[in-house]
């Protein structure tokens, strides 16, 4: 049986989100547009997550995608939490002051993000108290730390990849009284996620990534052509350095077992991330834990399992590679992706369709006539193929939907087939799995004018 | 490319005509841009100056100076005819549905034939003729009512059958016609060289032309043009005329007094090809497939195609000025759909090669027609612009119709569809120019069926029972920004969708109406008229009806709580306004006038009311919502309402009082209605519109009271032969022309305007009469309605148009009202229009070419006045345009 076109679209659309950066009186002074994002589960329920906020008591906007393995509960508390972490570690010194103060003598705190959630986007209610008391931690302590210097993105990013993975990691030994809670921080520390983050403050482009989802920069040509840059290596057994990483961090002895069949000893995809405490814990820590827990921790078979040839932990680890791009005119976007994305496409296809997409067929290719010999007839056969490509366009209001049409719907020619993608999209929950992984996409669209007149500032 | 192709297309060949103008030639220009001689300054002063080179300045310097104006100066920002007029595609086309349009584009036409002869410029004027196709016959309807309307006029034009079209044009493809109409005289121009033709000609009449010169803003002090800052310096001047195309908005709007002109630019797109193996005749008539959306004329041996799309770009909505306008981007999927529609009218270019695609912004109106006239804030600041791409169609004639305006203080025809003063500042929102010219330009090509509403820019101006209307089933229609009922659809009841209901046929609402229509004359009914154009004039003495009794020619020194009909001439005695005037007080009038006078009227008192500030004027249009109660019962829902006797005894028709109705006090009840049935008009400040309203249709139930629109309405007005201004009365017809010599109170003690020329109609007779004819072969069902613009003929003698029609539901029979002319069978010459002469004659009413005959009347029937009182109260008037 086949699914109907509106069908498919119901199913696609389900979780688009947009959001338009307002304009104000139409000196727009952000460099972000506005974005677009989606996911396309095929776990049930999805293990990927995503999140996008405006920051408000520093300047920039943070977009990031989430991939999560062995359950989606770290990819959830990941979603909730980094971007907090993000932006604390980004704020002055007398922010931050002013907001220990404030919940000191129980005033009503700074808001420090606004968030751009689809409504299926949720934040655990249960665990916001314990949450937050972690972060106050973590500002409390940056501001006995103060060492008064302005704060640099790249570090803060890395800071806070680093001290929420610890958090999760320290929830996860304290326990929690209620068991409700006790269970949560174990799952969190035992299942794993990777990060793909962007901030985005004016010309700035910061990502930080863990692990092997991708930030791709969209490029228009001078030609109007589409080209892509790679903002993020992919941290898994194709990247070269990253296996040397890996095995630098280890004696020589366990050099044939550290990567084993492309994975992290033989069993983890990713070569870093947040969670898998599996990875970082030594044996005797993940036994207690585990024997205090509780007992569905005790009757799981993977969190009791332990890596074979562990010797060395931690094996794994959330500090991000950050990579800074100083945005231009022709930049016109930027994609984050799970693996679930690049797996079906390459990158250069990416950037071509988001391309022909946001600007419309005729901006990205104008034909011009020029000194070439053409006919009517010739210029009317090529008008009407080109409307023909477009029409899949207009289907979709939202770039990341249209990204996922793409990816799950393309035949060997590269033109979105129905069948497939109605085949693709009816595969009962157990197959879908073994034909396509999650696949959540942002795509964050720029203004070109204002980069330019930052630019010119310069 | 580009350069080449300008220099083609326009082929300028310039000769220096005049030392006070020096210019170079294209080459020249294409090559070098430094080595151009220091420019001739500008003069300290001058009577006129005219702002933009394009064609429509051209053609006024022309005008004015061959009038004998000579004290004149051009400016242009860029070069002469290198904005629009340069990219303009040259078809010079008189199929226009719109009278005064057809007319301009003639004169232009008879202007360009002799042009290269008077002026020694080479034009590359052409008389190829032009083909309009029909695919469907709606269109071919269409097209006959304009071939009805260019024979009278004399031009030649034919309805053909698709073979002769294939006979006229050997690569149409004529298998999905069902017809054309031929137009022989049609010309092709090279625009660029029509304009620098014109300029040279009033160069040589003595107009000063400065090129590179732009005007920054025009200075206004106590209401009159007193000179141009330009960035050369400034002029003192009188006039000022704006010709400035597309920036004509802009400029208006530089000044400390904006003018506003409302006026919008759109991409307009043109196709030019290299020749044909066997290049194109120069002299093959131009095609124009409006279903296709496209035109088609032949260039250098190629085509040149280009067409009114369905999705417009619009452009320069945030104001960008540009000197000359560049070769803006070509959009080739843009133009997709006409090229379809190029190859499939002639499938044999399919191996015909390119040369360019053209992009050249046009402008154009919100509602279609071009923009001349003063402004009715600076006098002496004449405008011209927004031609809708008609540009050199027009060009011609609005230059001279804009000179005579000047010179004499009005044309020579009746201008009142493109005069400026339609438009007020609510047209002038750039939101609102954007949305509508969007669906102005696509529309250029549509069928043009009666009762057109346009959709875009509308619920602007509402009446506080909008929402309360709407809910009820109201349909809306649009005048000046005004939403109005056209009728009520009854629940349960669908009608057709905009679409499919356009039909020069019986439309699907006339069952609606008339059942709105009955209920008038058996019950009473509710039309919210709140649009109407509202004054108060008031004064400390006698100052108000002093100047009153001057302006306006019924006598208004009548009684307090009277109301007058009359008319608000002009010298000749021709109709500026027709109003009514109530007197309040001793001192203090309510003037009420049709909705779109708001400007016009204002402008014409302002400057003619004597600068006293003793003396106030108010516009209170927006102060009061106006409830028309028509109908028998309309006197006992209002006696119940007021505890006062609404009877003929005691409030008298033509009679005006202030009363409480319902709770709400301060209502001004007027008894009149505006369409000869027994009623009343309650003026009620808006903040008791909804109260009022609501009190009317509660008592009102018990006698049957109903919701009715604007087309019950004008059935009612046309069977009882109301003239309405706009529509059928305009500033060339007087009252003595209209039957409504009862109107003018010739001896009332004091002089008025238009005196003198009523005087001398009253001795002498009038040149036409206006005339109601009942259409008697004519089946409702089965026959095309009549609309208006009909040719009218007596003994199979043309005499006249047709001004408005409808059904009357009392008669069951078509109703048109137009003018009769009398033409000497020999010399064309125009007699004295006689009561006999319209009784003695056989009618005929052509519509779209078949003619339907017709009784006359001059008078109305007395029978349908069932509720007459005093012969002389009977109320002959009503001014609403639809």
């Amino acid at each position: 049986f086949y699914l109907t076109p509106p069908q498919v679209n119901s199913i696609l659309k389900a979780n688009e989100y947009s959001f338009k950066v307002p304009e104000f009186d139409g000196k727009n002074i952000s460099s972000i547009l506005g974005f677009d994002s989606n996911q396309l589960p095929a776990n049930a329920p999805i293990e990927d997550r995503r999140s996008a906020a405006t920051c408000l008591q520093t300047r920039g906007m943070l977009l990031g995608v989430f991939d999560g393995h062995a359950g989606c509960a770290c990819a959830q508390a990941v979603s909730e939490r980094l971007f907090y972490y993000i932006a604390v570690s980004l704020l002055p010194h007398e922010t931050l002051l002013e907001i220990e103060n404030a919940v000191e003598s129980g005033r009503a705190l700074l808001p420090i993000l606004q968030w751009h959630k689809h409504p299926n986007d949720y934040f655990s209610k249960e665990a916001s108290k314990l949450y937050f008391n972690s972060l106050r931690t973590y500002w409390q302590e940056l501001i006995d730390l103060n060492s008064g210097e302005t704060t640099d993105v790249r570090e803060a990013l890395i800071n806070a990849f680093k001290r929420l993975d610890n958090d999760i990691s320290l929830e996860a030994q304290v326990g929690d009284p209620n068991s409700f809670l006790n269970y949560l921080v174990l799952r969190v520390a035992f299942s794993g996620a990777t990060a793909c983050v962007a901030h985005v403050d004016g010309v700035d482009l910061h990502i930080a990534n863990t692990g092997d989802s991708r930030a791709m920069l969209g490029v228009q040509e001078e030609d109007g052509s589409w080209s892509a840059v790679n903002l993020s290596y992919d941290h898994n057994a194709q990247n070269k350095h990253e296996v040397e990483r890996v095995k630098m961090e280890h004696p020589k002895s366990e050099e044939r077992s550290v990567v084993k069949q492309d994975r992290l000893l033989g069993l983890l995809m990713p070569f870093r991330a947040f969670g898998d405490v599996k990875f970082k814990w030594s044996i005797e820590l993940q036994k207690r834990v585990i024997e205090s827990g509780p007992d569905q921790l005790n009757d799981n078979e993977y969190t009791k399992f332990i890596p074979p040839n562990y010797h060395t932990p931690p094996y794994l680890t959330a500090e991000p590679e950050v990579i800074h791009h100083k945005l231009r005119p022709q930049d016109k976007f930027l994609v984050l992706a799970t693996d679930g994305l690049w797996e079906t496409m390459h990158r250069q296809d990416v950037a071509r369709i988001v391309g022909e997409y946001l600007t419309g067929v005729h901006h990205q290719q104008p034909i011009a006539v020029g000194g070439y010999k053409v006919t009517l007839g010739q210029m009317h056969g090529l008008l009407t193929e080109r409307r023909a490509r477009i029409s899949s366009v207009f289907e979709d209001q939202n770039a990341a939907t249209h990204l996922i049409r793409h990816a799950v719907g393309n035949n060997e020619f590269g033109t979105v087939d129905h069948e497939r993608l109605s085949k693709m999209l009816s595969l009962p929950e157990e197959l879908a799995r073994m034909y396509r992984d999650d696949i959540t996409i942002i795509v964050v669209q720029f203004n070109s004018h204002v980069i330019g007149a930052y630019q010119n500032e310069e | 490319a580009a350069g080449m192709f300008l220099r083609a297309l326009s082929e300028i060949q310039w000769r220096a005509a005049h030392p006070k103008w020096r210019r170079m030639t294209s080459s020249q220009r294409a090559t070098s841009t430094t080595a151009e001689p220091p420019p001739v300054s500008l003069p300290a002063q001058a009577q006129v100056v005219i702002c933009g080179g394009g064609i429509m300045g051209t053609s006024v310097a022309y005008h004015l100076s061959k009038m004998g104006w000579k004290d004149i100066v051009l400016l242009e920002q860029g070069r002469l005819a290198a904005g629009t007029t340069r990219f303009c595609a040259g078809i010079v086309s008189t199929a226009r549905p719109v009278s005064i349009e057809l007319k301009m584009a003639h004169y232009s036409n008879k202007l360009y034939q002799q042009l290269e002869q008077e002026t020694g410029v080479q034009t590359g004027y052409m008389k190829t003729g032009s083909i309009s196709l029909a695919q469907t016959q709606d269109r071919l309807i269409s097209l006959k009512r304009i071939a009805s309307s260019l024979n009278v006029m004399g031009i030649p034009c034919e309805i053909i059958s698709p073979k002769q079209v294939l006979q006229l044009h050997p690569l149409i493809n004529i298998h999905d016609l069902v017809g054309a109409m031929y137009v022989p005289e049609d010309a092709l121009v090279s625009s660029a060289n029509v304009s620098l033709a014109l300029a040279t000609a009033a160069s040589r009449n003595g107009v000063q032309i400065h090129e590179r010169t732009s005007v920054s803003h025009v200075t206004v002090q106590k209401g009159r043009v007193t000179g141009v800052e330009t960035d050369r310096g400034r002029i003192q001047c009188e006039y000022f005329v704006n010709c400035a195309g597309q920036w004509a908005y802009e400029l208006g709007h530089s000044g400390e007094e904006p003018v506003h002109i409302p006026l919008h630019a759109c991409e307009h797109f043109y196709l030019l090809t290299h020749p044909l193996k066997e290049p194109l005749s120069s002299s093959l008539p131009t095609v124009v497939d409006p279903d296709g959306r496209i035109y088609i004329r032949n260039w250098q041996g190629g085509i040149l195609s280009g067409g009114f799309e369905k999705n417009p770009k619009p452009l320069f909505t945030e104001g960008r000025n540009q000197l000359e306008i560049q070769n803006l981007q070509e959009d080739w999927d843009h133009f997709g759909p006409l090229l379809s529609a190029l190859l499939r009218r002639m499938p044999g270019l399919e191996a015909l090669q390119i040369m360019q695609l053209v992009n050249c912004p046009e402008s154009f109106t919100p509602d279609m027609r071009c923009i001349m006239g003063e402004s009715p804030t600076a006098r002496g600041y004449f405008v011209l612009a927004g031609m809708n791409s008609a540009g050199i169609s027009y060009g011609g004639g609005a230059g001279k119709y804009l000179a005579e305006w000047m010179i004499n203080g009005y044309p020579s025809e009746n201008v009142w569809p493109l005069d400026l003063k339609r438009f007020g500042t609510l047209q002038s929102s750039r939101t609102f120019l954007r949305h509508r010219v969007m669906e102005v330009m696509p529309l250029m090509c549509d069928l043009k069926v009666p009762r057109w509403d346009f959709q875009t820019g509308r619920q602007l101006r509402t009446s506080p029972l909008y929402d309360r209307l709407d809910a009820q089933g109201a349909r809306w229609m649009e005048k000046h920004g005004f939403e109005r009922v056209k009728y009520f659809v009854p629940p349960g009841k669908d009608l057709l969708d905009l679409d499919h209901s356009k039909t020069f046929y019986k439309p699907d609402w006339f069952d609606i109406v008339g059942a709105e229509v009955k209920c008038c004359k058996e019950a009473v009914c509710v039309i919210d008229m709140s649009s109407f154009t509202k004054f108060e004039i008031s004064s400390t003495g006698d100052q108000a009806l002093e100047s009153l009794q001057y302006l306006f020619s019924n006598d208004l020194d009548v009684p307090v709580g009277h109301v007058v009909h009359t008319g608000m001439l002009n010298e000749k005695g021709g109709y500026e306004n027709d109003c009514s005037i109530a007197r309040l007080s001793k001192r203090s009038f309510f003037m009420i006038s049709p909705t779109d006078q708001q400007v016009h009227c204002w402008a014409w008192l302002k400057n003619r009311l004597p600068d006293d500030s003793n003396l106030i004027m108010e516009d209170v249009t927006w102060k009061y919502t106006a409830l028309n109660l028509i109908g028998p019962r309309a006197v006992d829902v209002l006696s119940e309402l007021s505890y006062a006797p609404m009877t003929a005894e005691h409030f008298p028709s033509l009679f005006c009082k202030e009363m409480s109705v319902g709770y709400a006090n301060g209502i001004r009840v007027m008894s009149i209605t505006h369409t000869g049935e027994p009623g009343f008009v309650l003026y009620i400040p808006i903040e008791y519109a909804l109260h009022v309203y609501n009190e009317v249709m509660n008592m009102g139930q018990k006698y049957g009271i109903r919701n009715a629109g604007y087309y019950a309405l004008r059935s009612l007005r046309i069977e009882k032969f109301f003239a309405f201004w706009g529509q059928d009365l305009d500033a060339f017809t007087t009252p003595m022309e209209c039957g409504r010599e009862f109107q003018v109170k010739l001896e009332k003690g004091t002089e008025f305007l238009g005196q003198e020329a009523l005087l001398e109609q009253k001795q002498n007779g009038v040149y036409k009469r206006f005339t109601m004819f009942i259409l008697e072969d004519h089946d409702t069902d089965m026959d095309l309605w009549p609309w208006w613009g009909e040719p009218i003929f007596r003994n199979g003698r043309y005499v006249g148009k047709t001004t408005s029609s409808a059904y009357s539901y009392t008669l069951e029979r078509h109703v048109c009202l137009g003018f009769v002319h009398h033409f000497d069978e020999k010399t064309g010459e125009e007699l004295v229009v006689t009561t006999d002469f319209i009784n003695q004659g056989e009618y005929e009413i052509d519509i779209a070419g078949q003619r339907f005959q017709a009784k006359a009347k001059l008078y109305p029937f007395s029978s349908l006045f069932t509720q007459r009182r005093r012969k002389d109260e009977v109320e002959l008037s009503g001014y609403q345009r639809e």
